[in-house]
Parts: C-alpha cells; structure tokens; sequence
C-alpha cells in the first residue's frame, strides 16, 4: 500500500479535526476525499505530507512513517495545497526550476518542458505567476506537484476556481496521472468524483463515514445519486450529533 | 539548502530590494565620510576610517532589518511556507538558506567600500600611510555585526506573517542588543553587573576586532549570537508542529 492511514487523529487545543481515521490507497486509483468545510479532508493531507505532526495514530506514504522518515516521504510526495500558493513574483519557468533544485532533478530543461506540456502552461510559460489568471495558476501549482515525477500526488481541491474547458482537461490529467501513480484528490464537486474517482471516502467532523468503491458504494445505497449518498451521510450525521 | 539560497538571492536581485540597499548604503556613508563636515575624513585630519565604521553599525540597524523583514514573514503569509516545507527540505535548510543569503547582500553593500579604503590609503600625506591592520579588523567586524543583525532579523520575520512588526521588532533588538546593553551597564543601580552587561552587547566585541586583535572570544560571541537566533528562529518555524 503506498498510502495507509490507522486511527488518525488530530486536535488543534480542544477541537478534533480528525478523529481516529484508518484507510488504504494503492497505486493505479484515484482516491477521491470527500467532506463538508470543515471536515478534516485539508488536516488529513498536512499531516500525509509531514506539513504538521498527527496528535496520535500513525500515516505510512510509501513505507514510510511521516515521523521517523520525512524526508523520504516528501521526496515520495507531490502535493498541491489548498489555496495553491506560489510565488508570485516568480517567473513560470523559474518557479519550476526551483522545484527541480530542490528535488535535484535530472535533466531540469527537459523535466520542465514535458511538465509544461503535460500541464498545458505553453502559452504563458514565460510570464510571471502574478500575472496569470486563476485557472493557469492552478495549472503552475499542479505542475510544480508532479514536477519530480512522485510515486504519491496529494492534491487539496484541484480543479476550484477553473473554467468548464479547463476542469475537464485537468481531470484528464488527473485520470492519466492516476493510472500509474497513488493519488489522493479532496474535492466538493460529485461531478468530478464520478468522472474520475475509483475509490470513494466521505469524511465528516473528522470521522469517515463512507470508504468504498465508487460503484459498490452506489449499489449499497440502492442506487442514489453520489449527491444524495453525501447529503445522507453527512447532514444525517451531523443532526444526530447535535441532537 | 542551496536551492533556497539561490532562490532567494535572485529574489533580492530581481526584485528593487538589493540594487535600494546597495546605493542606499553607499549613499549614506559616502556623505557621512566625505561631504557631512563633522565627520568628514577630510576634515578629520587623520588618515583612518573610523568614523566609517563608527556609523556603519547604525545604518546596517535600519537596513538590515528591512532586507529580512519579508524573508519568513511573507513565505508565511502568502502559504508558501507549507509549499517550501513540504518539500524534502528540513526547517534547518530553510532557515540557513534565507541566513546566507542575506548575509550575502550584505557583504555585497560592504564590499563597494574597498575604495573608501583605497581613497584614504592614497591621500595620507605619506602615501600608504593606515593603520591596514584594524581596517582588515574593521571590515571583519562589520561582517560579523552583519551576521548578527541579519540573525536577528529573520528571527523577527519568523515570529508573524507581519512584516512591519518583524521590522519594528528587528531594528529594536538590534539596537538593544548593539548598544542598548552597552548604555545601560553605565547605569549606577547596575553596577554590580556592568561588566557581564556590556559583555553581552554587540559593541563591546565589535570595538574589540576594530582594533584588528582579533580574539577567540570576540569571534565565538558573534558566532554563538548567530547561532542562537537562527536556533530561536528555527524552533518558532517549529512551533506548527507543537
């Protein structure tokens, strides 16, 4: 398993944002990471990428354990954060390059060009990244995340903020991407998990919920739409919990 | 850690921020050296360069503080610490890299002032007439002080995502810890501990290599005073892990 998950949790003072989680991804599926706001899908991923430390249970990216051996899990890792900072005063091509730098890739030329191609950045590959629009930002963060080519892509929320035209071509690239690679998506649009999720996990307030197949889990539920799956899982819960 | 370097380096370059510090630097202690008739070497009527490295510690108080400011401040605010620190990285990289290469832009506003040296050496009445030894000590010195103020101001830039606090906070404990211990051992009530106090202040050590003696002691002070703040600054880059 590139990717295993046993009871994970994360306090921040008081409040739990992940309660004792446990799952599984392998390589070849896309895993898709579902939750209300709030959810705990963005502190799972900070703490898969060794961004913050977990308050109990353990994470393992690749065979390795976030704790013992960060460095090889971040050279394991390419993650696009939520919000996707960049550097804006930096050029396309030399934010890349200071991703390459950083990975000390081979080849940094060719690695940048296959990646802005791969990426669809050819047009504005010579600009600065504060003056691009949202939607070829978005491509620069994604690109800087498969840049060093990793076993293991963790990305926070994709496709927000992109025009129809781009959101399918980024979802083929997801899908591409995914047939090599272990990658982990968090998203609010069901669209998407139907057109390129294999596996599906609901998370809300911090517990999963739901952790199945995108077909068993529709077959499970008589058929409903994946919207209304969501709706169920989540609302219901959280009426339970309040109440 | 070189890649951080580097980055940032072309970030000082490519940005208004190295080419403002150099000339404001240059500017500052050229009038102060040769035009300003207080100070003026030419006025003065010895061949040294004191008065340039009398000065040099006050400007770099406000200057340096303003070259750090941004440096963790910034990366903080705008996210692109969690980009840079979810990299195979360690917090030691970073924290060494940004250290080095602001101490790189300011040798790099030292450096032009070679020929201030140069000027002086050729207009003593006997030509070659300097005392080279505590010039050579001087520069070092200030280097050194460089080092220290630059320690401190990422350390400022560590602490927020705001960058006129880190600056405010920056040229305070510069001033605090270059000459604020030094006047405050002179206070009566603190008698007892003058010496301690005045030991722990910058300016003590600083005069101290001015004198271009250059003593074991002076030199771990200043390297264990880096050393200290880009540990302090380290621990608060931490801090998101407690």
């Amino acid at each position: 398993m590139s990717i295993s998950v046993s009871t994970l949790s994360k306090s921040y003072g008081r409040q739990k944002a992940i309660d004792g989680i446990s799952f599984e991804a392998s390589a070849g599926k896309v895993l898709g990471f579902l939750g209300t706001n709030g959810a705990g899908k963005s502190t799972t991923m900070k703490v898969l990428t060794c961004f913050i430390p977990q308050t109990s249970g353990s994470a393992n990216v690749c065979g390795f354990d976030v704790n013992l051996h960060p460095m090889e899990v971040k050279r394991n890792i390419g993650y696009l954060p939520e919000h996707n900072p960049l550097y804006l005063e930096m050029y396309v091509k030399e934010a890349l390059g200071f991703i390459c730098d950083i990975h000390q890739v081979n080849d940094k030329q060719k690695r940048i060009n296959e990646v802005i191609d791969l990426t669809g950045l050819g047009d504005e590959q010579f600009k600065k990244i504060g003056a691009l629009s949202k939607g070829y930002r978005q491509r620069v963060g994604l690109a800087q995340a498969i840049l060093p080519d990793p076993k293991v892509l963790i990305l926070d929320e994709p496709t927000s903020g992109l025009d129809p035209n781009q959101v399918v071509g980024i979802r083929k690239l997801i899908k591409e991407l995914g047939k090599t690679k272990t990658l982990v998506l968090s998203t609010h649009i069901m669209q998407e998990v139907e057109a390129v999720c294999d596996q599906v996990i609901i998370i809300n307030n911090g517990k999963i919920v739901a952790d199945d197949s995108l077909g068993s889990l529709k077959a499970s539920h008589h058929g409903k739409t994946l919207e209304d799956i969501f709706i169920e899982l989540t609302n219901g819960r959280r009426e339970f919990g309040q109440g | 850690m070189l890649a951080i370097l580097y980055k940032e380096i072309t970030g000082f370059f490519s940005s208004l921020v190295a080419y403002i510090t150099i000339t404001a630097f240059l500017t500052v202690t050229g009038l102060f050296l040769w035009i300003f008739p207080e100070s003026s070497i030419l006025n003065y009527g010895y061949a040294g360069m004191e008065s340039f490295f009398n000065i040099a510690p006050y400007i770099f108080m406000f200057l340096i503080p303003a070259i750090t400011m941004r440096s963790l401040a910034e990366e903080r605010k705008d996210g692109t610490f969690e980009l840079l620190a979810t990299r195979p990285v360690t917090d030691w990289d970073i924290v060494s890299g940004k250290f080095l290469a602001s101490l790189a832009i300011v040798i790099l506003t030292i450096v032009p002032t070679f020929i201030y040296y140069i000027s002086v050496y050729q207009l003593g009445v006997i030509k070659g007439n300097v005392d080279t030894g505590a010039v050579i000590g001087s520069y070092l010195g200030l280097m050194l002080l460089g080092g220290a103020f630059v320690s401190i101001g990422l350390f400022a830039s560590s602490i927020g995502r705001n960058q006129i606090i880190a600056f405010t906070v920056a040229v305070f404990l510069c001033f605090l810890s270059f000459s604020g211990l030094d006047s405050l051992s002179q206070l009566l009530a603190l008698q007892q501990v003058n010496t301690y106090l005045a030991a722990l202040g910058i300016s003590q050590h600083y005069q101290s290599i001015s004198r271009g003696v250059l003593d074991t002691r002076d030199l771990i002070y200043f390297l264990s005073f880096i050393g200290l703040f880009l540990l302090f600054t380290k621990t608060i880059l931490g801090g998101r892990k407690w």
